[in-house]
């Protein structure tokens, strides 16, 4: 076990430096001039006031200081948790900006992620070798899977919102409201997280549901299951077996899959300008704000890498053959 | 993402004509590549046999379906059946300049890595797995807004560049399981080198699961290019399925009640995508004997 968490610490750090070393390099070995571009997009015509900001801006950056000093002050930069000031909303540093838009973005991929994967499994493992349940959940499933993210959005926010009018197309909450710990506050916050739940909810579903079915399957033919059933115990019961191993394969990919949910919940969050990271990095591309965009970069890098470690640790707890130091799952 | 069940090596003499007899037999594989057929003939003679540029302005903007604008007309009076067409052109090319990099890159360090083993194994692993881990769209992020150059080739050669990783792994798996087959042994006693073990022995007895990586690859590209046209990074010329959704999104078609302009890219997305998906699991069947007629 002791190896198997090591293995994983190692990959996850080497991961966290390579996104770090890539993030400081690609603003400074990219083709162009950041500082250039930067300077021209102010709109100054003074050549002194043009210099004075080249100055200004070269030394934020620390570009004046040997490549080495650079990435180091980076790193160190990093560990103070500085992430620069954001150009967007000018004096507010960038953490302080990020920090203001996970909770909304952890809000609606925590459960959204969770449930899909719960009920998704659940639902997969019901429709495997039942003929009729199987011809509407696996279409079904396809389909869902094959959509993309930020179009079932849409039609949800047009068919619920702007047809039905149940529900609100647009923000966290209402404009008229302000941030309180009130009741009318909350549901307001509910009433909004809806939709956006609901559509991350939904696409993710189909692939749980396909995958689940078809690991399922694969189960009830193999040996155990055959043994079983000459024995005479119930389908029930073997199924029940069958789940439980079926369900291995299905947190291996979670794991796997959570970049693209990560994904998703960013174009989502577009769709129904929910004031997430999505909406972030919307703005940040708008307004050319690289260092908020460099942060959010960092901040889902870091989010993902946590989750895959959580997700290590209920690998563990749940096959026994990885605490046994046998080949469980590999890494 | 659907499994992809392990194949059997077999004799390639007879085994072409029976995957062929099962797999015009089979209806998922045949409707499913159909419908992608039709799309992609669509993409491809739709800008020839119109006329105008997608993103010309006419004289009717907003006007909803009709025997003039098939698909009606955007707030600016573009034709969105026009629109559409070009689109499915470069979803198909992101597709298959995606799809077609992901899928060298995942063979090559799929092949070296479960061949070799070994220490080139563990490092290239390493390096797979790293690049598995870290999330692809903030990758690409990055790496698009800094770079600025937007166009269909630059996007796919991009998502190319860091899909590949679970395609190397599980083409890893599969080597490994064919790399001690006698057949092997006996073409390393002959004395061939690792690259013709390889192209000659090793890939030739997984063409079907690599065809079927592809297809995965080639679906996977079109979501994610799909996300990126519609986050503001996609080409900047030019018209894609992705950014006609942005540009309904930033035109707040939805609030306008357009509902022509947002549902025919994503329904072209989901068919394509959608089409693939189901054709693979047709192909799974045809050449896996064990999935057919469940």
């Amino acid at each position: 076990m002791r190896r198997y968490f090591g293995r994983k610490l190692l990959i996850y750090g080497l991961t966290f430096f390579v996104a770090v070393t890539v993030n400081w390099m690609i603003p400074r070995f990219m083709p162009g001039d950041p500082v250039a571009s930067m300077v021209a997009r102010a709109n100054v015509s003074q050549p002194a006031a043009v210099e004075a900001m080249r100055a200004y801006y070269t030394s934020l950056f620390g570009l004046d200081q040997p490549l080495i000093t650079q990435y180091l002050n980076f790193w160190g930069a990093l560990f103070r948790g500085d992430f620069g000031i954001s150009i967007w909303l000018f004096p507010t540093p960038v953490s302080a900006v990020i920090g203001g838009a996970v909770p909304y973005t952890l809000a609606l991929i925590v459960p959204s992620v969770l449930l899909s994967w719960v009920v998704g499994n659940r639902f997969g493992a019901y429709a495997a070798r039942r003929k009729l349940l199987d011809n509407t959940v696996l279409p079904v499933g396809y389909i869902l899977t094959a959509m993309p993210y930020m179009w079932l959005a849409v039609l949800l926010a047009w068919a619920l919102g702007v047809i039905a009018g149940l529900f609100p197309v647009a923000g966290g909450y209402s404009f008229s409201m302000r941030p309180t710990w009130s009741w009318a506050f909350l549901l307001d916050l509910l009433h909004h997280w809806t939709l956006p739940f609901l559509s991350l909810f939904l696409v993710a579903l189909g692939g749980w549901a396909i995958g689940m079915r078809n690991m399922i399957i694969y189960e009830l033919e193999s040996d155990y299951s055959a043994y079983l059933s000459a024995l005479g115990a119930p389908a029930r019961l073997i199924r029940r077996y069958a789940f439980r191993n079926a369900v291995l394969p299905q947190i291996t990919g979670l794991a796997l899959q959570l970049g693209v949910l990560v994904a998703g919940a960013l174009v989502t969050e577009i769709v129904f300008a929910y004031p997430g990271l999505g909406s972030l990095i919307l703005k940040a591309i708008q307004n050319k704000d690289f260092f908020l965009l460099q942060g959010t970069f960092l901040f889902i890098v870091l989010g993902v890498l946590i989750a895959n470690f959580i997700i290590d640790i209920v690998y563990v707890v749940v096959d026994p053959r990885t605490r046994a130091g046998m080949a469980g799952a590999q890494a | 993402m659907t499994a992809l069940q392990e194949v059997a090596p077999r004799e390639p003499a007879g085994v072409r004509r029976e995957a062929l007899y099962f797999a015009v037999r089979n209806g998922k594989l045949m409707s499913g590549f159909a419908l992608v057929l039709v799309l992609l003939l669509l993409g491809l003679l739709g800008p020839v046999l119109l006329d105008g540029a997608p993103n010309d302005y006419g004289p009717r903007p907003m006007s909803p379906p009709s025997g003039e604008h098939w698909l009606g007309t955007t707030t600016f009076g573009q034709d969105i059946f026009l629109q559409f067409v070009y689109g499915l052109r470069s979803t198909f090319a992101v597709g298959v300049i995606g799809g077609g990099i992901a899928a060298a890159i995942g063979m090559v360090v799929g092949f070296v890595a479960g061949y070799r083993g070994g220490a080139v194994d563990e490092v290239l692993s390493m390096l797979t797995n790293v690049i598995l881990v870290i999330p692809t769209l903030a990758v690409l992020l990055i790496a698009n807004a800094y770079l600025g150059i937007r166009s269909v080739a630059v996007q796919g050669l991009f998502i190319g560049l860091t899909q590949w990783p679970w395609a190397a792994r599980a083409i890893r798996a599969q080597t490994f399981s064919l790399r001690t087959r006698e057949f092997v042994d006996l073409a390393r006693m002959s004395g061939a080198g690792t690259w013709k073990i390889i192209t000659r022995e090793v890939a030739p007895n997984m063409s079907s699961y690599l065809f079927m990586t592809f297809i995965l690859l080639f679906g996977g590209a079109v979501l994610i290019a799909s996300s990126l046209d519609f986050i503001g990074l996609g080409p900047t010329e030019g018209v894609s399925l992705g950014l006609m959704l942005q540009n309904a999104n930033q035109w707040s078609a939805l609030q306008l009640g357009l509902w022509w302009w947002f549902v025919p890219p994503g329904a072209g997305i989901t068919a394509i995508v959608g089409a693939l998906y189901v054709a693979n699991v047709g192909l799974d069947e045809v050449f896996n004997p064990k999935l057919r007629e469940t």
